[in-house]
């Protein structure tokens, strides 16, 4: 066991877990923020994507203990004041979900490519939002309303720290 | 004045899905999200490593002493029966005893501590079994005269083999038509509590919670009234919820009852794949009779198809395959027959279309080698063989009698500006260069009602709460195809009353009892009929209550949006339900629905298995690479049938989903057995289901407005679920044409699906070898 602090959606949070423990468990099981979910157990599905000092990582390729001293942001914390954040909002408008269980993971991969392009000055186009969600599959939508959604937000976003 | 306003999110309008916020800001619990009591432990499955064998002995000793392991289950600990077959065969135990069946079959569980530590454990088995031969595949199992694992049936009208002796043309083919994993996104899970007196509640991630309680019932040897099955939501279903929850269940009850503690079962994506039922993969045998003109005189088909170990649900299932073999076509003389044989796989079960889009992608291909025998545009194959007036009697000797088949197609045919795009594809294919396209226009018709004629039922129940707020819940289950959503704007039309009024409560068996599966595209139709049945119950009370109350006639009792109008006077909708309370009417009522017209006799095959038909139509074309097989699907067009849509937006998304998730069975997705019959595709690493690039460039979907269901379904809908995976059949024909274009059109690529880069290369070489030699 090895104690291990982090920032989680702004809050700092300590506790000793096994070395093995995988991030994505530790969110769920030690901090009960299941909205970060459990998809393919292999970093094939993106479900459980969170931010990592401010990049997307899949939750279940990282080690808890690896995430010493880090900063995280789950779905949990990307709402601001029971605003949504302006990805959930497109998500929500554009019908862009339909279980939803791939959905936390979609917004969060979604405000880091837009975040990631507008600081590269890059333009997100719909080609682009596609190739960027290699990593990130969905059995329900078809794909077409939540790349809807990402363009929507990426217009919406006015800023780059959006995100944090 | 109040009388323009109408309520918010009634019935046919775009509303969101009723958990899309939870949904987005990760709020919306799943099973695994459920707080684990103090004490939860939790189990793993330990799976044969052979695919056929007796089993000599099971050495689970080193699995009993692993750390922090607390039981072990076998057959053995089984109080009641040892078996959860669905149509209630007794060939699907939830532990074999003597036989290993297939390659991945649980053999036992163990429970730990942790999930970690059960995992570990349970790989410490030392299973000894002697090996019996297996047969993996269809065509193996038909050449070694494999067994069927439930009846076959015939569906005849006519004299199929006269006719086609008399055909002015005539030919045979064969199509292989692989399986398809479901992929859903949650994997399968199930989460025992055990209660009082004997009882226990189950949460599970499934579309049938009433089979689930029935499973968990007799395998622990308890009534049904014993055990509660529950679940709010499903993080996506497609059929693979529908029976293969059950040994989740049952072995999660299992281990609860047996330790007295919470047990939770969930396993990793890799024993889900493997353990758990998959689309049947078919092979078909076909011959046609037809004229000059491409008109079909008869047809005579056999599909077969690989069932796995055990029948689940393969009878109906097949059954559903040859009542869509004729897609949307008129056969004057047919004879079709199943085999759902028994092969030493995993057993295969429902996945969306249940069959029918299997038979629907014969029905194409027979048409596809018509037109490429008389160089036709297979659209024109197709229109020249619709139902139609006159021409309407399906194998099954139900008639067709809505016939908007044509014209859905037609105004696709226009919109999308088919031949015009077609006759530019042929001048590009005639430049000869690398790249080759294709497109094609195929149509979908499905019927409409479980085939099973009782399981056309369901149950609701409508609470009206003293404050005004409303709670509904009916026997269907939501897995994020929008049903909670629909039936709760039918509430909210019928009553009046603003959505956000309505709460829609989980799925439980202690709500509403002896549900049936939400399955066959039938959870609208079904579960909306109950609500409004409740709905309508209420609602005469009230007006009773109103009547009396306000001493008027009953026709001056009116609900309007929010309110209610009696006589001159407007009460707000709340207002009046407390008044109602307070003079004592009962504010709960239960509905029930059950279809009807529908009838159907197997032995002869004739019938009305269906209430109606759901249609549509799609354009798709595609550019290959015929040096690297591989391609694109750069634009499709859908025109959809759903009656009168109870909600565009999520229809719109169950035809864009289920076109994508049709296509990702025809082209991407490739189970794949090696010899030994061990799944080696049991990841989405080697898995591949369709990603965001890989839907069409461009993609227009439409619902076409002008319809209404002609038979008194809710609201003139129709349902949605599964039909739009037909759609997908029209990129097999666009490659097809594609790949055809190296031998300028002469053969028929025939092209086994899914339709793999690997597979269009092949049949490109085939082609271009053929016309070398």
């Amino acid at each position: 066991m090895t104690d291990v602090t982090m920032t989680v959606n702004g809050k700092a949070v300590t506790r000793s877990v096994p070395d093995t423990m995988l991030l994505s468990d530790f969110l769920r099981e030690e901090l009960r923020l299941t909205g970060t979910h459990i998809g393919c157990d292999t970093s094939q599905c993106g479900a459980c994507v969170v931010h990592l000092d401010g990049k997307a990582v899949k939750s279940c390729t990282a080690l808890a203990v690896a995430c010493d001293g880090a900063r995280v942001t789950t779905i949990e914390g990307l709402a601001t004041g029971g605003v949504l954040h302006p990805m959930q909002k497109a998500f929500n408008d554009n019908h862009g979900l339909q279980c939803g269980f791939c959905t936390t993971g979609m917004i969060m991969t979604g405000v880091d490519m837009v975040n990631r392009y507008r600081a590269a000055g890059r333009t997100l186009d719909e080609a682009a939002i596609r190739h960027e969600l290699e990593g990130n599959i969905c059995r329900c939508t078809g794909y077409h309303n939540i790349v809807k959604a990402i363009s929507q937000a990426a217009a919406e976003m006015a800023a780059p720290q959006a995100a944090e | 004045m109040r009388a323009t306003v109408s309520i918010r999110g009634g019935a046919h309008t775009p509303e969101p899905h009723e958990s899309a916020v939870g949904h987005v800001t990760g709020s919306a619990p799943y099973t695994d999200d459920i707080p684990e009591p103090v004490g939860t432990l939790h189990a793993c499955l330990g799976l044969s490593e052979i695919a056929h064998g007796r089993i000599v002995s099971m050495d689970l000793d080193a699995v009993r002493a692993a750390p922090g392991v607390v039981a072990v289950l076998t057959a053995a600990d089984i109080p009641g029966a040892n078996d959860i077959s669905p149509t209630g065969l007794g060939d699907d135990p939830v532990f074999p005893t003597d036989t290993v069946a297939y390659h991945g079959q649980p053999l036992f569980a163990v429970v730990a501590e942790t999930r970690d530590q059960a995992r570990r454990a349970a790989a410490l088995a030392r299973i000894a079994c002697d090996p019996l031969p297996a047969i993996l595949g269809v065509e193996a199992a038909l050449d070694a005269g494999a067994p069927d694992v439930t009846p076959p049936l015939t569906l005849a009208r006519g004299d199929a083999e006269a006719a086609l002796q008399a055909a002015p043309h005539r030919l045979q083919g064969r199509m292989r038509i692989g399986g398809q994993d479901h992929m859903y996104l949650e994997g399968q899970i199930a989460f025992a509590i055990p209660g009082e007196d004997g009882t226990l509640t189950v949460h599970c991630s499934t579309q049938h919670p009433a089979e689930a309680q029935q499973m968990v019932a007799q395998v622990l040897g308890l009534p049904f009234n014993a055990v509660t099955v529950q679940v709010r939501r499903m993080g996506g279903g497609f059929g693979g919820k529908e029976t293969q929850m059950n040994l989740f269940a049952a072995v999660a009850a299992l281990a609860a009852t047996r330790l007295d503690r919470p047990v939770k079962l969930r396993p990793d994506r890799d024993q889900d794949m493997i353990a758990t039922g998959k689309r049947h993969d078919f092979v078909a045998d076909y011959d046609v009779g037809f004229d000059a003109e491409g008109r079909i005189q008869a047809v005579d088909a056999r599909l077969a198809a690989r069932c796995g170990f055990s029948a689940d649900l393969s009878g109906p299932v097949t059954d559903r395959a040859l009542f869509h073999a004729d897609n949307g076509y008129f056969y004057p003389h047919v004879r079709l027959a199943s085999r759902p044989l028994k092969t030493n796989t995993v057993s295969n079960t429902a996945f969306r279309g249940f069959g029918g889009p299997q038979g629907a992608v014969v029905a194409e291909r027979i048409v596809e080698e018509i037109a490429f025998a008389l160089g036709e545009d297979p659209l024109t194959i197709r229109q020249r063989n619709f139902y139609g007036p006159g021409r309407d009697v399906t194998p099954y000797h139900q008639r067709v009698e809505d016939n908007i088949l044509p014209r859905l197609v037609a105004e696709l045919e226009a919109s999308s500006d088919y031949r015009a795009r077609r006759a530019a594809i042929l001048d590009f294919n005639a430049q000869g260069g690398v790249a080759r396209r294709g497109i094609a226009l195929t149509p979908v018709k499905f019927g409409i009602s479980f085939t099973a004629t009782w399981y056309n039922q369901a149950g609701a129940l409508v609470h009206i709460y003293k404050d005004g707020s409303v709670g509904l819940n009916h026997g269907g289950t939501e897995m994020g195809q929008g049903l909670f959503t629909k039936v709760a704007q039918v509430v909210a039309s019928a009553l009046q009353v603003d959505l956000a009024r309505i709460r829609v409560t989980a799925t439980a068996t202690d709500k509403v009892p002896n549900t049936s599966a939400t399955a066959a595209s039938s959870g609208a139709d079904l579960n909306g009929m109950a609500a409004l049945d409740a709905c309508r119950k209420l609602k005469a009370r009230l007006v009773a209550f109103a009547s009396d109350r306000w001493d008027v006639a009953a026709d001056a009792v009116a609900f309007a949006p929010n309110e209610v109008r009696v006589g001159d006077a407007a009460i707000p909708f709340d207002a009046f339900v407390k008044e109602a309370y307070m003079a004592r009417v009962a504010l709960s009522a239960t509905g029930f629905y059950k279809t009807p017209k529908i009838h159907w006799d197997r032995a002869n095959g004739q019938g009305r298995p269906f209430y109606y038909f759901a249609y549509g139509a799609a354009v798709s074309e595609v550019e290959i690479d015929t040096l690297a097989g591989e391609y694109q699907v750069t634009r499709t067009d859908i025109l959809h049938d759903v009656g009168r849509s109870l909600n565009p937006a999520i229809d719109l998304g169950q035809v864009e989903g289920g076109f994508v998730q049709g296509m990702g069975w025809l082209t991407t997705e490739e189970l794949w057995w090696d010899a030994d019959g061990r799944l080696r595709t049991h990841a989405p690493s080697t898995y591949k289901i369709p990603l965001a690039s890989d839907r069409p460039r461009r993609f227009n979907v439409a619902l076409a407005d002008w319809s209404e269901n002609r038979e008194m379904t809710i609201r003139r809908s129709k349902a949605v679920g599964e039909p739009p995976i037909i759609l997908a059949i029209s990129v097999v024909e666009a490659l097809s044409m594609a790949v055809a274009s190296v031998a300028d059109y002469r053969v028929c690529p025939r092209l086994d699906t899914p339709v793999t880069p690997e597979r269009v290369l092949m049949a490109v070489e085939g082609l271009r070898a053929a016309g070398d030699g």
